[in-house]
């Protein structure tokens, strides 16, 4: 095979070497968390875990867990290292990501260690893409401390409920307010924009809400252009848990399910709106 | 000087459309040359197009039922005019269920080409869609700009892999960089590439096949060339681009000449139709 023979001489010092029939299961995923350029990956035996953060107040978790690659192989324990996640996502899509049934793109992904690029062979139809793409000494991402512990209040809803609200959501209005609460409004989505205030109610027993676990009445605000990354991340979606702790820290984790059916977890946390806490 | 045509048949005039849409795509501004036998468009490099010369060449009969043509002088049977591809266009787009489609020189306020689409009707009355597109005359004393180019005494000449592909892969590569290498050998293989500071990606196509060039001279250098060796010109990338964002018709062959480190020449040939472009090397 086409792949195997051009990697072969990488093969001999990798730390990571990562292959995929299709490149799909990885571009997708990750472009659910692409809002800035630069991207922390993480791999260890268990899969890579790729984060994505914005003004210290948003960060975006994809996991790729190790079974969704053909092959995952890690020398080390952990394996780290920056990347420009625009140029990533450009490459692992270089044969257009198509969309047609029978038509994948395989990767064979390889990283040789601190200083290295990370090295992409991509195949589609007997085509061969090679692609290095230089890497940045990994930063720490920030610990959010968002513990389920703490956690008051859990719902999960289906994502397609969600999906409408956030089509229609104002978005001159500057913050996007959640309330959750034990008795009504239980789940209510709030923009205060130009023409006006809108609610979005979800009663708790609707078909859409899969879980209610609302233990005190808790209402937030957050940065819509904050907010507005984690679409991408619903729309590839099929649930969605929304978390709050007891800071009024946002937890939102989606489950993402493949081509092949797998599923993959994106997980987006969102600090809350100071000013506006003081209001209320 | 005069000249009027007329297209009836509903494939010519679709044929005909997705010509000039395929033209509108890649230049602004063309000359549209005619001649009692063709029709030609014709972009001749010019720093203002950033060297990119085009020629593209139909022949009338193929096109249209009625064709009458009176050039500037009996031993210049010739009429060449400057005109805006995505004007004629937009007038092909209102003629597309016409019954039929005139189209004439006239002398309006200025020099127009006249695009006439009859429309059909369920009563009596006929529908008729006029356009009037400006165009501009272009003096004998200039048409030796707008001669057939030579094709170049290239290096290597190859077939081009299904454009589709090769679009959605100079598509990424424009994202990543300015500039693009092609390079190909006279062993079916072609490879496209680009760097930059924080990536190198090179697409490699093979078994692409290479044209056989008779012994009409313009095949010189190629023919005791190692069959590895590659022959590489470095372009623009947003020219190959704009070449390939044009194709609205996989054509039956496609081909690329590369004259080491100065030019590509790209060839289509679609049925009745042939269209070439040129991309200088870039430093």
């Amino acid at each position: 095979m086409l792949l195997s023979t051009h990697s072969q001489t990488v093969d001999d010092n990798y730390v990571l070497v990562a292959s995929l029939d299709n490149v799909r299961n990885l571009s997708n995923i990750l472009k659910a968390i692409t809002f800035k350029d630069h991207a922390i990956f993480n791999a260890t035996p268990n899969g890579l875990k790729v984060t994505v953060e914005d003004s210290k107040c948003l960060q975006a978790n994809a996991f790729i867990q190790a079974e969704i690659f053909q092959e995952f192989t890690i020398k080390e324990d952990s394996v780290g290292f920056q990347i420009n996640l625009t140029v990533l996502l450009d490459c692992l899509t270089i044969f257009g990501g198509s969309t047609v049934a029978g038509v994948t793109t395989a990767l064979r992904m390889c990283y040789n260690g601190y200083g290295y690029p990370l090295t992409l062979f991509l195949e589609e139809g007997g085509v061969v893409t090679v692609c290095k793409i230089n890497t940045q000494e990994p930063e720490e991402p920030i610990d959010f401390e968002f513990c389920s512990t703490n956690v008051t209040n859990k719902v999960i809803l289906q994502s397609e409920s969600l999906k409408e609200a956030f089509s229609e959501l104002d978005m001159t209005s500057e913050v996007l307010q959640i309330t959750m609460s034990p008795s009504q409004p239980y789940f209510r989505l709030s923009t205060f924009g130009n023409s006006g205030n809108a609610h979005y109610d979800y009663p708790k027993d609707s078909d859409m809400m899969e879980l209610f676990q609302c233990s005190k009445t808790q209402t937030n605000r957050y940065r819509m252009s904050l907010l507005k990354p984690s679409t991408k991340a619903l729309a590839l979606s099929c649930k969605v848990s929304v978390r709050t702790d007891s800071r009024g820290f946002l937890s939102l984790q989606y489950l993402v399910r493949n081509d092949d059916g797998q599923i993959c977890f994106v997980e987006y946390y969102c600090c809350p709106d100071e000013e506006a806490e003081e209001e209320y | 000087m005069k000249f009027r045509a007329k297209i009836i048949d509903v494939g010519c005039l679709n044929h005909f459309t997705r010509v000039v849409n395929t033209i509108s795509k890649l230049t602004k501004t063309c000359i549209l040359r005619l001649t009692p036998g063709n029709l030609y468009f014709v972009l001749s490099g010019k720093i203002a197009s950033g060297g990119v010369s085009m020629w593209c060449e139909l022949s009338q009969a193929n096109f249209f039922d009625e064709y009458q043509l009176e050039g500037v002088a009996p031993e210049a049977n010739e009429i060449c005019l400057e005109v805006t591809p995505e004007n004629l266009s937009r007038a092909l787009r209102t003629a597309q269920n016409a019954k039929c489609v005139k189209i004439k020189l006239t002398k309006k306020h200025c020099p127009c080409l006249t695009f006439a689409a009859e429309l059909p009707t369920l009563s009596s009355v006929s529908r008729v869609v006029t356009h009037d597109i400006p165009v501009d005359v272009i003096p004998r004393r200039l048409w030796h700009d707008f001669k057939e180019p030579s094709v170049p005494d290239f290096d290597v000449s190859i077939y081009l892999p299904p454009l589709k592909t090769m679009k959605n892969v100079v598509d990424r590569m424009k994202n990543l960089s300015n500039f693009l290498v092609i390079e190909a050998n006279l062993n079916g293989e072609m490879n496209l590439k680009i760097e930059t500071d924080l990536v190198s990606v090179t697409t490699h196509f093979k078994d692409l096949g290479n044209p056989p060039w008779g012994d009409d001279g313009s095949q010189g250098r190629s023919h005791s060339r190692d069959p590895e060796l590659m022959a590489q010109t470095r372009v623009d990338i947003r020219k190959l681009q704009q070449f390939l964002m044009g194709q609205q018709v996989n054509p039956s062959k496609a081909m690329c000449n590369i004259v080491h480190k100065r030019i590509i020449h790209l060839i289509l040939l679609h049925e009745d139709v042939s269209l070439q472009y040129f991309i200088p090397a870039v430093a």
